[in-house]
């Protein structure tokens, strides 16, 4: 248990080092150890780290109160596409979608004014990142569950 | 890709009715010229909101604004500073400033894009000789808030041609920058996106013809350069002061957004 708040270990990509398919997707995860759905269900709905809810709905997922409607429902993502591909939206999602509305969970640089979280103060590029490396495959391992 | 176009248009356009049929005001008419392509039709965020708060515009009583619409009318009345006269010396009734609402902010007589707020603190520290007011201060609210009503029902119609140009420009600009971490810009939610859910707030096109807004929220009339503020935070990024050129040229440019609506100052919102 430890382990996972322990320094980022060697094993972990870092944000300015991802590597991007032509199409946006992303082969390798972030990251040694394997994704928790459990976890990444928890992520999806939290509003401090992923907040996802506050864009798309799940249908089976009436603890997330006040699900948003900018982006499609997510039921059945995991037949839509690879984890791969889950991975790069999650990741940087415009490099799949281009000119997307979704914000991008992985990624520290190359902003606009860019803050210091939600103080509306300026913060330093690179900013940490949305989500850490284990997260997005908590994410990514919880919309790989999502069938229809 | 093709651009994702709100699917919910506000279900009713009712007017909004104000002290049992004294006033009535539209809430939808049609978009500006400059809109063209982007909006047929423009709606107040009255629209977008449930129908308790909607009611609480509907009575002056039950409406929370009304009580600093008054705290702005006694201080309106007010003498003070070295000059020794108040805003009434001048220019009498407060029922003189009708009209001045709709057509804000403009461009003075130097070529300078004003605010409401400026023109107030130019009268309080060049000709009351007293000090100028806080931009988010309540007082400065109050005032703002006090003027707003005496143009309620009257359409906006801020000028965007002439000198104003280069400010509107300016505005525009800002108006579709992806600012902050979130990478969000206000045609993001305001135009793309008005009708849908982000989480539990249903997104209107953002129009500033309700302004000052008192929001239940916060317990208190909120500016139109704090509301800017919290959008822009809310994505992330490092915002613009209260007061900043950067934000009246976006004040002018969101107005300019909603010019056909009425002014609806003091209008409530959650
Ligand atoms: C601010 C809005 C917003 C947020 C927040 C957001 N998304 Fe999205 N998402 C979108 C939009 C819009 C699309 C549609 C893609 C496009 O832009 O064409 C999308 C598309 C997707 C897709 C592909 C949709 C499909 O099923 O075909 C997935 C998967 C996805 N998002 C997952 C997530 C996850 C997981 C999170 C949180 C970590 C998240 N989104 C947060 C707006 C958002
Ligand atoms: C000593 C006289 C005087 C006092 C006192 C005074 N004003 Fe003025 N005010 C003026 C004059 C003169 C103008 C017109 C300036 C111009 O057009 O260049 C003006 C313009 C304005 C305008 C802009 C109106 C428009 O249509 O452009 C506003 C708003 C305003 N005053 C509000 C106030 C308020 C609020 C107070 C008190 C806090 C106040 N004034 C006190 C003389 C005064
Ligand atoms: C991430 C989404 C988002 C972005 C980006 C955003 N806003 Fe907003 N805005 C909201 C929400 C949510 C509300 C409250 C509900 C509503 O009225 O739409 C709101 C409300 C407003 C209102 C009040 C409308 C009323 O009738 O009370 C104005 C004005 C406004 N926004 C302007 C802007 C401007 C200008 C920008 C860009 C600088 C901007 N917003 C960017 C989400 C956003």
């Amino acid at each position: 248990m430890a382990l996972a708040f322990a320094a980022p270990l060697a094993a972990e990509t870092a944000p300015q080092d991802v590597a991007f398919t032509e199409y946006g997707s992303i082969e390798a995860p972030l990251i040694d150890s394997a994704g928790d759905p459990e976890e990444g269900a928890k992520i999806y709905a939290d509003k401090t780290s992923g907040n996802c809810v506050a864009c798309h709905v799940i249908s089976d997922r009436p603890d997330a109160e006040f699900q948003g409607t900018i982006g499609p429902p997510l039921d059945g993502a995991g037949d839509r596409w690879e984890a791969a591909q889950l991975r790069g939206i999650v990741v940087d999602a415009k490099k799949t979608f281009p000119e997307s509305m979704m914000p991008g969970f992985y990624k520290t640089s190359g902003y606009i004014r860019p803050g210091d979280a939600f103080t509306g103060k300026a913060g330093t590029e690179p900013l940490p990142p949305i989500l850490t490396a284990q997260q997005v495959e908590d994410v990514v391992a919880y919309l790989a569950t999502l069938k229809e | 890709a093709l651009p994702i176009m709100a699917e919910t248009e506000p279900e009713t356009t009712d007017p909004i009715v104000i002290n049992g049929g004294e006033i009535e005001l539209p809430t939808a008419v049609p978009a500006p010229a400059h809109l063209d392509g982007v909006f047929d039709q423009i709606y107040s965020g009255w629209l977008f909101r449930d129908s308790e708060t909607q009611a609480m515009q509907l009575d002056d009583f039950e409406n929370p604004g009304m009580i600093f619409v008054d705290q702005g009318i006694d201080d309106w009345n007010a003498v003070e500073g070295e000059a020794g006269k108040s805003c009434a010396s001048c220019h009498e009734e407060i029922e003189s400033m009708k009209g001045v609402r709709a057509v804000m902010p403009k461009v003075n007589g130097n070529g300078e894009l004003w605010s409401l707020e400026d023109y107030i603190n130019d009268c309080r520290t060049n000709r009351m000789q007293a000090e100028a007011l806080d931009w988010d201060g309540d007082r400065m609210k109050n005032l703002t808030a006090a003027i707003s009503v005496q143009s309620r029902g009257m359409p906006m119609n801020v000028a965007i041609d002439g000198s104003a140009k280069p400010f509107w420009e300016k505005g525009k600009e800002m108006y579709y920058t992806r600012y902050g971490q979130l990478e969000l810009a206000c045609a993001n939610c305001h135009e793309d996106h008005y009708g849908d859910w982000i989480r539990a707030d249903h997104l209107s096109q953002g129009m500033t013809n309700g302004f000052p807004v008192y929001r239940l929220k916060q317990a208190a009339l909120v500016s139109q350069h704090n509301r800017f503020r919290g959008c822009i935070r809310d994505t992330r990024a490092e915002t613009f002061p209260m007061g900043s050129d950067e934000f009246r040229a976006l004040e002018l440019y969101v107005a300019s957004r909603g010019n056909g609506l009425p002014v609806e100052g003091v209008s409530v919102r959650h």
